[in-house]
């Protein structure tokens, strides 16, 4: 029984690290975003707390707790308060299976992959929730619309992680950043390297991942859910202090989740870029972290520079450029598989 | 306890840390920010006057149709996963079995192109 | 092992509390909210089960698309349930006899049904254990040869209810003017503008 308890207390410590690092990883990639975007604009961007305005998140935090909670009069007050909660918590769970070294994950379970696509799916229910839940008609239109969204682009997020998997033949997430030990660049006879990892067999499937992660995330362009021109501010107009606090949150920390499921689906996870001294050196969890960084200044660089997309194209986008395209690349990388004798074992 | 469930349980760990989190800052506000209320602020947000019914109102039939569509598809999806990682068993027989199961599927998706309902107006 | 039970117990509970609570509560979106609660839970019995495959499918096709469908329609259809309930107690008994009568089928079903003792022997190719192999491969090498057939059968199915789909609900709106792609690329100078040259106190 002691050791079972023993067991236990450091998985509960082993999370609250994970959760805690994740937070403060998190605060200061959405300075980093606030940077970015104002660069772009030729601005200077946050620079009054701390050094270069490094604390500005944590001011933020501060500010967002001490704020009244409103809740209207309309809601229905149960919905109304979990909807944030829901979307705080499901994208914080996903990263208990999310690999950042070699063993350093908090569950190493068979259907990792699935796990993190079921998180993803339910990421619509916080916006769904919310809107309809303030009652109130900016909010309504919000969650009508990124619910159609969301679900438009799972489907090539599904098909896309279908030919990843072909080409690793496991769910498990660990195991599909070591098969990208071995790829083109050691068919070549190269050391192992960036050349081996998924995204330049699957280049197509990379920037179709890529723009659906955008999507699924409400990110700009696709941010039609928070549209601040037609619809104030979405489905999150009603919502102010912690539960507006835990929306923007559980927003970012998706957008983390994708950028980590970029890095480990297409860009070898841990794995080092070239396999020889001195970059064998460095442990892997800094890799994964650079890796998810350079996804992240991905996201920024495409908020500040490209303009919103209207609804009816985005819809044709995700249902008519990258559906078939998708299921296509499916069905080119199973049969150049099958067809070479290539199939993972 | 079987192998299997115990790679389970560190998830449910994580998931209670995680609501542990997200409830403790919400409670926070509550707890610390004062609270004043009136019916202006307590009222739907609106441009100018208050609102004359409820805010749920009927919506176009287009989105039903997308997340029907949306269903069949990820059925489709869910069908590929056990025959991503099982290619190299089941090999050619295997590997055409699905493609017959996407050709049927790719003609309700030719179909649904051509009657437009892939349009969005 | 107690830990195991226990699980067992919180999700059977929970499970058993919100589908009650589908059936009972007043407002219709929540009962499609106690009904995802309830899926929950039955992932999490699949876990307990050791089918961890079907738990995650469970997740991504109803709690991720079937139930958002049914939010949809229950958000679209504006149907006032308190209405529809005031009749409730006239047709209780009816639904009472109709309910009845299917459980002693049920139970006449399962009573009467007995396993062939020599089952075992028949079973070709048992459950492999969780240890040789993950049961989504397991499911992967029979499904896709072995039971080829029902397969292709799925396939159907799903291609009906797509055409079913698009036949029931597919209006289209007359005067939209839909943006064509292909034609706003292929737009250059030589077709978009012509310059005529204008005398003066003469128009066009």
């Amino acid at each position: 029984m002691t050791e079972i308890l023993i067991a236990v207390g450091l998985v509960v410590l082993q999370s609250v690290a994970l959760l805690v690092s994740l937070l403060i990883v998190i605060a200061f990639l959405l300075l980093a975003d606030r940077k970015v975007w104002a660069a772009v604009q030729m601005r200077r961007g946050p620079n009054v707390v701390g050094p270069w305005g490094l604390f500005q998140s944590f001011a933020d935090l501060l500010k967002f707790v001490f704020k009244e909670v409103v809740i209207p009069d309309g809601a229905n007050k149960g919905v109304f308060m979990i909807a944030p909660l829901v979307t705080c918590i499901l994208a914080l769970s996903a990263w208990a299976v999310i690999p950042l070294d070699e063993g350093w994950v908090i569950a190493d379970i068979n259907v990792g992959i699935l796990f993190l696509f079921a998180i993803s799916s339910l990421g619509v229910y916080g916006v769904i929730m919310g809107g309809w839940a303030s009652n109130s008609k900016y909010p309504f239109l919000a969650a009508l619309r990124s619910a159609a969204q969301m679900v438009s682009y799972e489907v090539s997020i599904g098909f896309v992680i279908i030919t990843v998997l072909l080409c690793a033949g496991s769910l498990n997430l660990s195991e599909i950043v070591l098969s990208q030990k071995l790829g083109l660049g050691t068919s070549l006879g190269l050391p192992n390297s960036f050349l081996d990892w998924y995204w330049l067999p699957l280049l197509p499937m990379f920037v179709v991942f890529f723009v659906s992660a955008l999507a699924e995330t409400n990110r700009p362009p696709f941010d039609l859910v928070e549209a601040e021109s037609e619809l104030v501010a979405g489905f999150m107009v009603e919502y102010s202090s912690t539960p507006y606090l835990l929306f923007m949150l559980g927003e970012y920390v998706a957008i983390t989740t994708m950028c980590a499921m970029t890095a480990i689906l297409f860009m070898g996870g841990w794995l080092p870029p070239i396999d020889i001294p001195p970059f064998s050196w460095i442990p892997g969890i800094v890799w994964f972290l650079i890796k998810l960084c350079f996804v992240f200044f991905m996201f920024a660089m495409v908020k500040a520079i490209v303009p919103r997309y209207r609804y009816d194209q985005l819809m044709r986008l995700g249902w008519k450029v990258f559906l078939p395209l998708s299921l296509l690349w499916v069905v080119v990388t199973a049969g150049a598989l099958v067809a070479f004798g290539w199939v993972p074992k | 306890m079987p192998e299997l469930l115990k790679e389970y349980l560190p998830v449910a760990i994580f998931m209670a840390v995680a609501a542990g989190i997200g409830l403790a800052l919400m409670a926070s506000a509550i707890i610390i920010a004062m609270r004043k209320p009136d019916p202006e602020k307590l009222s739907a947000y609106e441009c100018g006057f208050a609102p004359f019914d409820d805010a749920r109102m009927k919506f176009d039939i287009r989105f039903y149709l997308v997340s029907i569509l949306f269903i069949i598809f990820d059925l489709e999806v869910a069908f590929l996963f056990p025959w991503a990682i099982s290619l190299g068993d089941i090999g050619v027989y295997g590997f055409w079995s699905m493609i017959i199961f996407l050709a049927i599927l790719t003609i309700g998706f030719i179909y649904e192109w051509r009657k437009g309902a892939l349009e969005w107006d | 092992m107690t830990l195991a039970t226990l699980f067992f117990y919180l999700f059977s509970a929970v499970m058993l509390a919100s589908a009650v609570m589908v059936i009972s509560s007043r407002n219709p979106v929540h009962s499609v909210l106690f009904l995802i609660l309830a899926f929950f839970n039955a992932a999490g019995l699949f876990i307990l089960l050791g089918a961890e495959f079907l738990a995650m499918i469970l997740v991504v096709v109803y709690v991720g698309a079937v139930a958002v469908l049914f939010l949809f329609v229950v958000m679209m259809l504006d149907i006032d349930f308190a209405e529809l309930r005031q009749g409730m107690l006239n047709y209780l008994p009816v639904g009472a006899t109709i309910g009845l009568i299917l459980m002693v089928e049920l139970v006449l079903v399962v009573a009467g049904w007995s396993i062939s003792p020599d089952l075992l022997k028949t079973v070709t190719s048992p459950a492999p254990s969780v240890t040789d192999m993950t049961n989504t491969e397991a499911l992967g090498r029979i499904l896709y040869t072995k039971y080829i057939y029902y397969f292709q059968a799925a396939g159907l199915i799903l291609l009906v209810s797509m055409i079913g789909a698009i036949v029931l609900t597919l209006r289209h709106k007359p005067n939209v003017k839909r943006q064509n792609v292909s034609d706003q690329v292929a737009r250059g100078p030589a077709t978009a503008i012509e310059i005529r040259d204008v005398k003066p106190g003469q128009g066009i």
